[in-house]
């Protein structure tokens, strides 16, 4: 009897140890003694020559980070679709998908008097139109339910309003845009902000209002603004990073993590990394080079192909002669040196190397490019190159995290 | 209150405080119209962007600056011919470009094109054509930008002083 008791207990034991083995590598549903995996943050990007890549060679993308993104009619788990080729923007706000790479029939976002809504969102140097529909937006574990997002180029809308092309030419399809749809995961929590909620001359009139009778702007509210996805989820929400390995040299294809959350699990801890916190209304923090600091003139982005700094006639270094927006010394410059200043009095301290964008991008093939530098004038864009060997942090504006309140970046 | 960067509002502060004196010197001169142009009523521009205006001078040029409450900002660069030579612009948005480049916004369109189609992507842009060089930077809500024609430069006049 006693035996028995024994012999049970030890099988009891026995079953008791496999079924956790069990449970930890399958995913079993938890119980008090196992509570189930918090889903994963950790999504995968790849900086590769992307979509735009398969229209010809000469598509292929040079420094963009590349992820896939899932979206459904909200409330629906079957109509669903996912998007690769997501551009991954720190320096936008808000997801963007090309009408050409969307499947689903998503809905449209109307006014008060059921007009439908439609945006006209200036980047650097063109301009995306397209309607404000309404998704469910999931990647790795995290879900943004009842999320407005932009259809680029959406066929409803085949007319651009005329001061909508004030901002230079529209991006509307995988050749022009370079990627099937952007995630932009700035510092800020809507693309506009409180302009585009107030009517009269201070807004922008990025948001249109199109009854049968054209497009016209109109005020939009904050909550129905293009939203960053980050804050709508239900943990993780205050924030990002990105990691990816050193590159010395220009290479295919390189793999990093984006991470949501800053300091909510652990494995985004901002460990030794200097808070920046930027300008509330810029998102820019400043820049030390050579003696001389340019306020409210830095920024890190993720979305820009190079580190583009000052010009020409301030660096000494050459543009190169068939594309001008990169730099092209005689032979790599080593060791520059800047340092990035925060509004709370922080500094981080950067040294970079820029090499010649010719030699850099002789190979097509080749979308992962080092000390890959460019021009601009007066400012500090800190782009994909400086994110190589890096963990650069992005705060949203208003979110706790324990470096503090947002908006900041941190490297 | 609409968000405008620090460095616009520490500006406008400044204008407040002497903006009466600065409209006084400036609504006397002609103003500009856009790049390449000859200058014309300084009232079309300002009207156009709802803004305030303030004017200064150099030896070599003037600068019409129009603040528009949109939180755009575009400076106008003047030669002593009357010209402008060069433009710059910082904001919330792009200012209405067709109106800043004038007669040189299609040149520009069709520069953006032909660069972005031989190396598409996004970030700053630089466009240098033997009659036009255009710099484009920045990120949502804080965009800048300059624009200016070499052969108006005034002796002298770097294209550094153009932002």
């Amino acid at each position: 009897m006693r035996r028995d008791t024994v012999r049970g207990f030890l099988a009891l034991t026995l079953i008791a140890v496999l079924g956790s083995i069990v449970g930890c590598g399958g995913g079993r549903s938890g119980s008090a003694e196992n509570p189930p995996p918090p889903a994963s943050n950790v999504q995968p990007i790849t900086v590769n020559a992307g979509p735009a890549a398969s229209l010809g060679s000469n598509f292929n993308s040079v420094n963009v980070a590349f992820t896939s993104v899932t979206i459904c009619v909200p409330g629906s788990t079957t109509k669903c679709q996912t998007i690769d080729g997501i551009l991954v923007d720190t320096g936008s706000t808000g997801f963007r998908v090309l009408s050409s790479a969307l499947t689903l029939t998503l809905p449209q976002q109307t006014d008060s008097s059921n007009n439908p809504i439609a945006e006209c969102l200036p980047f650097v140097s063109s301009t995306v139109w397209g309607s404000v529909r309404t998704a469910d937006l999931t990647i790795t574990g995290e879900a943004a339910s009842s999320l407005p997002i932009q259809v680029i180029g959406d066929p409803n809308f085949p007319t651009i309003p005329s001061a909508c092309t004030i901002f230079g030419p529209p991006q509307d399809d995988l050749a022009s845009f370079g990627a099937n749809g952007i995630l932009g995961i700035g510092v800020f929590a809507q693309d506009c902000g409180g302009g585009c909620a107030t009517s009269g001359a201070s807004n922008p009139g990025l948001y249109y209002t199109c009854p049968s009778t054209g497009c016209v702007v109109t005020t939009e509210s904050l909550a129905k603004q293009s939203q960053n996805p980050v804050i709508l989820f239900a943990g993780d929400n205050n924030g990002s990073l990105i990691m990816l390995p050193s590159v010395s040299a220009p290479e295919a294809t390189v793999s990093g993590s984006l991470i949501f959350g800053i300091g909510t699990r652990s494995n985004n801890g901002l460990g030794s990394a200097t808070v920046l916190t930027v300008d509330p209304s810029s998102g820019n923090f400043s820049t030390t080079f050579n003696g001389q600091t340019f306020t409210d003139a830095g920024f890190i982005d993720a979305g820009s192909a190079a580190i583009f700094f000052l010009d020409s006639g301030t660096t000494g270094i050459p543009d190169c002669a068939d594309a001008p927006f990169f730099y092209c010394p005689p032979s790599i410059i080593k060791n520059l040196k800047a340092t990035n200043m925060g509004t709370n009095g922080a500094n981080a301290p950067v040294s970079f190397d820029v090499d010649n964008g010719d030699s850099l991008l002789s190979n097509v093939n080749n979308s992962a490019i080092p000390n890959l530098g460019g021009p601009f004038s007066g400012d500090f864009d800190w782009g994909l190159p400086f994110f190589f060997g890096r963990t650069v942090f992005t705060a949203i504006e208003g979110k706790n995290t324990p470096g503090g309140t947002g908006p900041y970046q941190a490297y | 209150m609409y968000r405008r960067c620090a460095d616009l509002c520490l500006k406008s502060e400044i204008w407040r405080i002497a903006g009466f004196a600065f409209l006084a010197l400036a609504l006397p001169f002609p103003a500009p119209a856009s790049l390449g142009g000859d200058m014309t009523t300084v009232h079309a521009d300002q009207m156009r962007m709802q803004g305030t205006l303030r004017s200064t001078n150099t030896q070599a040029y003037t600068v019409h600056e129009i603040q528009a409450p949109n939180g755009v900002a575009v400076r106008e660069f003047v030669s002593p011919a009357g010209k402008v030579f060069g433009v710059a612009w910082q904001g919330t948005t792009h200012p209405d470009l067709r109106q800043v480049l004038g007669t040189y916004f299609d040149q520009f369109t069709q520069a953006v094109q032909a660069e972005r189609s031989r190396h598409p992507g996004h970030g700053p842009l630089s466009i240098q054509t033997p009659g036009l060089v255009v710099q484009l930077g920045g990120h949502m809500r804080a965009f800048a930008g300059r624009a200016y024609v070499p052969q108006m430069m005034p002796t002298g006049v770097r294209a550094e002083e153009i932002r």
